[in-house]
């Protein structure tokens, strides 16, 4: 099928519309909480959760024996809970540092859930089949209710974020200070990272465990190279978040149902490579063009400073002098005496250069103008 | 602490303090051992600080100055030992305290604006949910415009020098209008004109009654900044006015023979 035919199928067709919309909701809602995982310099954090939910996914069906998707989600959440609060404790309790118990918790939890998978699989249980789907997620599972359920994990998120904003932030930039302010961040902390492990959690069916920490980093650190403010921080990585949930569906149902979990983090990751390189502030190209833009900025100020040294002497500053003695010193082109002239800070007569009023004024404040807007 | 007193009303002069807070005890750590794991980074500290003192906390790296000031407000918990601040826990007095940390204690390229740090000075008296307003906003402002930051206000704070960082940390714990303000290393990484700024600024908060403590590295600098000052290498090795104390025999107690060395430094 083609984009066009897919568009018109997302309204009407029933499967699409949900898968559409759920990994849209997904998308925002693990791009905005992303956000503050990746403030937080705990971007490998995403990872050792959703790896810490298999076992969980695993224990709960073979506790209930049924394929449910809520079920076996709360079984993932709890499993994925623990995996969080063993590596706070690891981290507060032992001399480890967190990358290493976030590496430990993901290792021993996902070769665990793994155990499980294959032990499953072993069963003559007709119902088995499938579980492993919660590995690379599998979109075309959604159903309305799975979507509904993420729609209102999502706006419970959106209450508590903007009722706790000002706590979320402080305690994002300055955690210690928050604390002697008389916040009990242990509290904000907690919340923070529950909201995380539901995110999570609710992509798990979608995206799957092992790509699961795409959907959180990805927005979030494309969305950093656009914004120096937190809130549209949040509100763009909640934007591309959900974009690449909406493209990365579209992009597999129309290519032959490539694998929906993959293309969607793959169209984050496009959303970063195009923010890491244009974002006009932060990005690679811009960078290098205000740099040799500088650069050239400072060789003609170094031409004009000089001239002006050279000016200085003679009562008249207009007094005109042979190029040639520019040359003889530093090489100094006609070219980059034609941008003085055209910036009417030097007049050319034949051989000879002169500099006007103006030049001779801005030549003579160049470094005091510098310093004032360095202060 | 009779000692303690007595030195205090000696020291004081009409500029400083004035004779009602002579004697006044604003901190009083009794007892209190800090330990990282096995070994005890701070060790049976009993220290008193007098109201309106402008005080300096040295000692070499690793003397545990920097603890003592966190355990104090409460960030890190002490194995034993207690601290009050006008004679009550610390908990019941937190609006009465201000906290400078450390500069490199945070993330200098977080999203947001210098206006905005010094605003989360407000946030303690604003408790929770509640958001700062026009209020806050204008303290905010004054406080930015204090440490000579004003024009700097919606510059994002990674775009700031070091220097112009300690300000704004300074202007945020101005924000609070605290009694008692506790500063980890404000002079470090700053150039000379913003080393002056910030003392300025630490001797107009003493003579407006305020309790400074500022951990400090420079000892060349303390008798002209200071008027109280603490040695402490693990333990208290002494407490008292700059003028009665601060000496070869203490700085030698606390930083060991080399200590001359180091002033060199």
């Amino acid at each position: 099928m083609d984009i066009t035919e897919y568009i018109k199928l997302v309204f009407t067709d029933y499967t699409l519309r949900t898968i559409t919309l759920g990994t849209a909701i997904l998308g925002a809602v693990t791009g905005m909480l992303g956000s503050f995982a990746v403030l937080r310099k705990q971007s490998l954090l995403g990872d050792a959760i959703s790896h810490a939910a298999l076992p969980g996914i695993a224990i709960a069906f073979l506790i209930t024996g049924a394929k449910d998707s809520n079920t076996l989600l709360i079984g993932a959440l709890i499993s994925g809970l623990i995996g969080t609060f063993w590596i706070r404790g690891i981290v507060t309790k032992t001399h480890l540092k967190s990358d290493t118990a976030l590496g430990l918790i993901l290792s021993l939890f996902f070769g665990f859930g793994m155990l499980l998978l294959t032990f499953i699989q072993k069963q003559p249980n007709a119902n088995q089949a499938g579980l492993d789907k919660y590995l690379f997620g599998q979109a075309a599972t959604l159903v309305e209710s799975d979507v509904w359920l993420m729609a209102i994990v999502t706006g419970i998120c959106l209450i508590v974020m903007l009722t706790f904003w000002k706590e979320f932030k402080i305690l994002l930039f300055d955690a210690d200070y928050t604390q002697t302010l008389g916040f009990n961040t242990k509290f904000i902390d907690i919340l923070i990272t529950t909201f995380i492990v539901l995110a999570i959690v609710l992509g798990l069916q979608t995206v799957g465990v092992v790509l699961m920490s795409a959907m959180l980093l990805a927005p979030a650190a494309a969305a950093r190279q656009w914004t120096n403010s937190l809130s549209v921080m949040v509100f763009l990585a909640a934007i591309f978040g959900a974009f690449s949930g909406v493209f990365g569906t579209a992009i597999s149902a129309s290519q032959n149902n490539l694998s929906t979990g993959p293309v969607i983090v793959l169209v984050a990751g496009v959303f970063v490579i195009f923010s890491f390189i244009f974002s006009p502030s932060r990005g690679l190209l811009f960078k290098q063009i205000r740099f040799i833009k500088n650069r050239r900025d400072l060789e003609l100020h170094k031409t004009l400073a000089f001239m002006h040294h050279i000016a200085e002497t003679h009562e008249d500053i207009s007094h005109p002098h042979a190029i040639k003695l520019l040359n003889n010193f530093q090489g100094y082109t006609r070219s980059t005496l034609q941008k003085l002239v055209d910036k009417d800070y030097v007049e050319l007569n034949g051989n000879m250069w002169s500099l006007t009023k103006t030049g001779f004024e801005t030549a003579a404040n160049l470094y005091t103008k510098q310093s004032t807007e360095d202060e | 602490m009779k000692k303690d007193s007595k030195e205090n009303i000696k020291h004081s002069s009409p500029s400083d303090k004035t004779p009602a807070s002579a004697g006044v005890i604003a901190v009083k750590v009794d007892d209190l051992t800090v330990a990282y794991n096995y070994k005890p980074v701070l060790w049976d500290i009993d220290l008193e600080i007098p109201e309106g003192v402008l005080m300096a906390i040295v000692g070499p790296n690793g003397a545990g100055k920097s603890t003592l000031i966190k355990s104090i407000l409460g960030i890190l918990k002490p194995i034993a030992g207690s601290v009050t601040i006008y004679g009550k826990p610390y908990k019941k007095q937190r609006q009465l305290v201000a906290y400078v940390p450390q500069k490199g204690s945070v993330d200098w390229d977080f999203p947001t604006t210098a206006l905005d740090v010094v605003m989360m000075g407000t946030y303690g008296s604003l408790g929770w949910i509640k958001r700062p307003g026009q209020k806050e906003k204008k303290a905010s402002l004054e406080a930015l415009e204090k440490v000579g930051m004003l024009a700097f206000k919606s510059r994002q704070i990674s775009q700031l020098s070091g220097g112009q960082q300690q300000r704004i940390f300074l202007a945020r714990a101005l924000v609070q209008n605290a009694s008692i303000y506790f500063m980890d290393e404000p002079f470090q990484g700053v150039d000379a004109t913003t080393e002056i700024a910030i003392i300025n600024i630490l001797k107009e908060l003493r003579k407006a009654g305020k309790t400074v403590i500022v951990v400090h590295h420079d000892l060349q600098t303390v008798p002209e900044y200071f008027d109280w000052v603490t040695f402490l290498n693990v333990k208290k090795i002494a407490t008292g006015p700059v003028k009665d104390i601060f000496n070869d025999d203490n700085l030698t107690k606390t930083y060991g023979i080399n200590y001359k060395v180091s002033i060199q430094e």
